[in-house]
């Protein structure tokens, strides 16, 4: 099994493809993602509204289908189905990017900690356990005030910084059983050197872990954007985001209840969907872990 | 185990020390002070009231001081809340957000385990599917969107159940922020109940006692049931965690005068005291749980020894 999954991985790949065909339910939630991605990308441009755009003789206007606004309009006049659109983009932007520097983050960690062993090792994940046990989106607030209020850069960084530590644990795990199997051991024998071992052996045979784990790691990452936006630390007005949305929304839900549903709907489905799928690619691409 | 536990308590007032320095170093880096989001203020003002709360020292004095203070108990003005000091702004605010807390985890607890089992004991039927759709639904939902959802479906719709509001702790008001917070904890325990369960019910001693004419309902509870426990103690950790910031939103979506906020607002304003002092606290609190979590898994699970 190891020699086939180092020999490129066509074997390994097709198996967790045919394992993932067996859940159409798992299809199709990806299918709804793809559809939400595309939409959020190209939405806003054929709607021909502009996110910011006031329409004074709508204000507060209720979803309609066939209606100028058909998911309805803000006490701004802003249409809402416009707005969602570009929040989602948002969110999916910051969700696959926070997820990739978080990705990274905890990959080389994860591998230096479990190829280096010892001290080191002992180290660095102590150091995991120690942030592990701080309440997450608390480091998240307090590194937010490190930059000014609304850039969202700043957001990559502090949810992606703090986002490593699960994949960090997991690849250290997968890397002491890597280490230990005979044709890592080959590889040492013949002399193969230290870098070209991690580039060449190691990191392609964590490739699976580590997909199935960056498709979980994505709405979570959009959860916490939407979350800081929500307590108003993340995406400022007038950009709109899923968090800040709903937050408008649940000021106005009294009278006007669409302008919580729809972007609260859309989040839900969002989230939803990507972690169908992550649960799924984990099933199919690591199967020691999803035994239950 | 008394020695394990003693180590453990030791180790937090260093733990602690590192959070304080590392949040002391961060919030001061931040840009922007207390003082800048009035902007009435003439220069000399503000080079006053920096001189007042001794922010125009150098910052290791000051950090020397606010420790000396700290180790007294003392946890400075609030730069925001003038008149206020920190110490009785937590002092006011913590009862709310404890007791907020504690009633979730107990109504996880206290709905989830059973809903779990449930599932584990009615495997692959409607009930089993049903309650996992639910799990896997209750884990996904924030809070910042089911908070919102109850309210509109009980307060305003139904008009069952106050909409926000605190009212001196009268449960009426507690149920829907309980609940909200309570839900994606109980998913997530009936879920790990189940797989647990499942686990337990399939090994050989639990086949002995049925084999020996146990009852079900006396298998289920005096054997079955305690190591299934184990992950969920395990669990009660995070979710200490998991509660402290899920309080953040419960309190801004039902209104109450909780903690929660004062860590949001101090990060706007640049209170610095105040994001100190909530640092300390929710610190403590988080490290003191789960240092509980691990001692009642350690004295569930006597495989686990304390004495390495």
């Amino acid at each position: 099994m190891p020699a086939e999954a180092a020999a490129g991985g066509g074997g390994f790949w097709r198996q967790a493809g045919r394992r993932l065909l067996r859940r159409p339910g798992a299809l199709a939630a990806g299918g709804v993602v793809v559809l939400i991605a595309l939409a959020a990308l190209a939405g806003p441009h054929l709607a021909g509204i502009r996110y910011d755009s006031l329409d004074w003789d709508a204000l507060a206007v209720p979803p309609h289908l066939g209606a100028a606004h058909w998911l309805g309009t803000d006490r701004l006049g802003r249409d809402l189905f416009v707005r969602t659109l570009y929040g989602v983009r948002i969110s999916l932007l910051i969700g696959v990017l926070a997820s990739a520097v978080s990705l990274v983050i905890g990959v080389v960690w994860g591998v230096i900690a479990g190829l280096s062993g010892g001290r080191t090792d002992e180290l660095m994940m102590r150091t995991v356990d120690v942030l592990y046990s701080l309440p997450y989106l608390f480091i998240v607030i307090i590194l937010t005030t490190l930059f000014a209020r609304g850039s969202l850069v700043v957001l990559f960084v502090a949810i992606g910084a703090v986002g490593w530590l699960t994949i960090a644990r997991i690849v250290r795990g997968q890397t002491l059983i890597l280490a230990r199997t005979e044709f890592i051991e080959a590889a040492r024998v013949i002399g193969v050197r230290p870098a070209a071992m991690l580039w060449r052996h190691i990191v392609p045979n964590l490739s699976g872990t580590i997909v199935a784990y960056a498709t979980l790691a994505i709405p979570q990452m959009i959860l916490f954007e939407s979350f800081l936006s929500f307590l108003g630390l993340g995406v400022q007005e007038p950009l709109p985001s899923l968090g800040n949305l709903i937050n408008d929304g649940a000021r106005e839900m009294q009278s006007a209840a669409w302008m919580l549903l729809v972007p609260a709907g859309s989040l839900v489905l969002l989230l939803l969907c990507f972690s169908i799928v992550g649960d799924a690619l984990r099933d199919a691409l690591d199967p020691r872990e999803g035994a239950s | 185990m008394l020695a394990y536990a003693a180590r453990r308590l030791a180790a937090i007032p260093p733990t602690l020390f590192i959070i304080v320095t590392l949040a002391f170093v961060v919030v001061r880096a931040a840009p922007g002070g207390p003082f800048d989001a009035e902007q009435a203020l003439s220069p000399q003002v503000k080079a006053n009231l920096e001189r007042a709360y001794g922010l125009d020292d150098p910052l290791p004095l000051q950090y020397l001081r606010y420790l000396g203070a700290i180790v007294h108990g003392d946890f400075g003005p609030s730069l925001k809340y003038r008149d206020l000091s920190v110490g009785a702004l937590i002092a006011q605010g913590l009862p709310v957000s404890l007791t907020l807390g504690l009633a979730a985890l107990i109504v996880a607890v206290a709905v989830g385990v059973p809903l779990g089992a449930w599932a584990a004991l009615t495997r692959g039927s409607a009930i089993d599917q049903g309650i996992r759709a639910l799990a896997v639904l209750g884990v996904v939902l924030p809070s910042f969107v089911t908070g919102p959802l109850l309210v509109l479906v009980f307060g305003l719709g139904l008009r069952w159940l106050p909409v926000a509001g605190w009212q001196d702790g009268n449960p009426y008001y507690l149920v829907l922020p309980v609940v909200t917070l309570a839900v994606p904890l109980l998913a997530y325990i009936a879920r790990l109940i189940r797989s647990s369960l499942l686990e337990v019910l399939q090994s050989d001693y639990i086949r002995a006692a049925r084999a020996r004419g146990l009852g079900a309902w006396r298998v289920l509870w005096r054997h079955a049931l305690p190591p299934a426990m184990l992950p969920v103690v395990s669990y009660l950790g995070p979710a200490t965690a998991f509660v402290v910031t899920g309080s953040l939103v419960v309190e801004t979506v039902f209104a109450l005068p909780g903690t929660g906020r004062y860590l949001v607002e101090g990060a706007i304003n640049r209170d610095y005291t105040l994001i100190m002092g909530m640092v300390i606290v929710y610190g403590l609190i988080t490290l003191l749980c789960n240092l509980a979590a691990d001692l009642v898994y350690g004295w569930l699970d006597p495989r686990i020894g304390h004495a390495g």
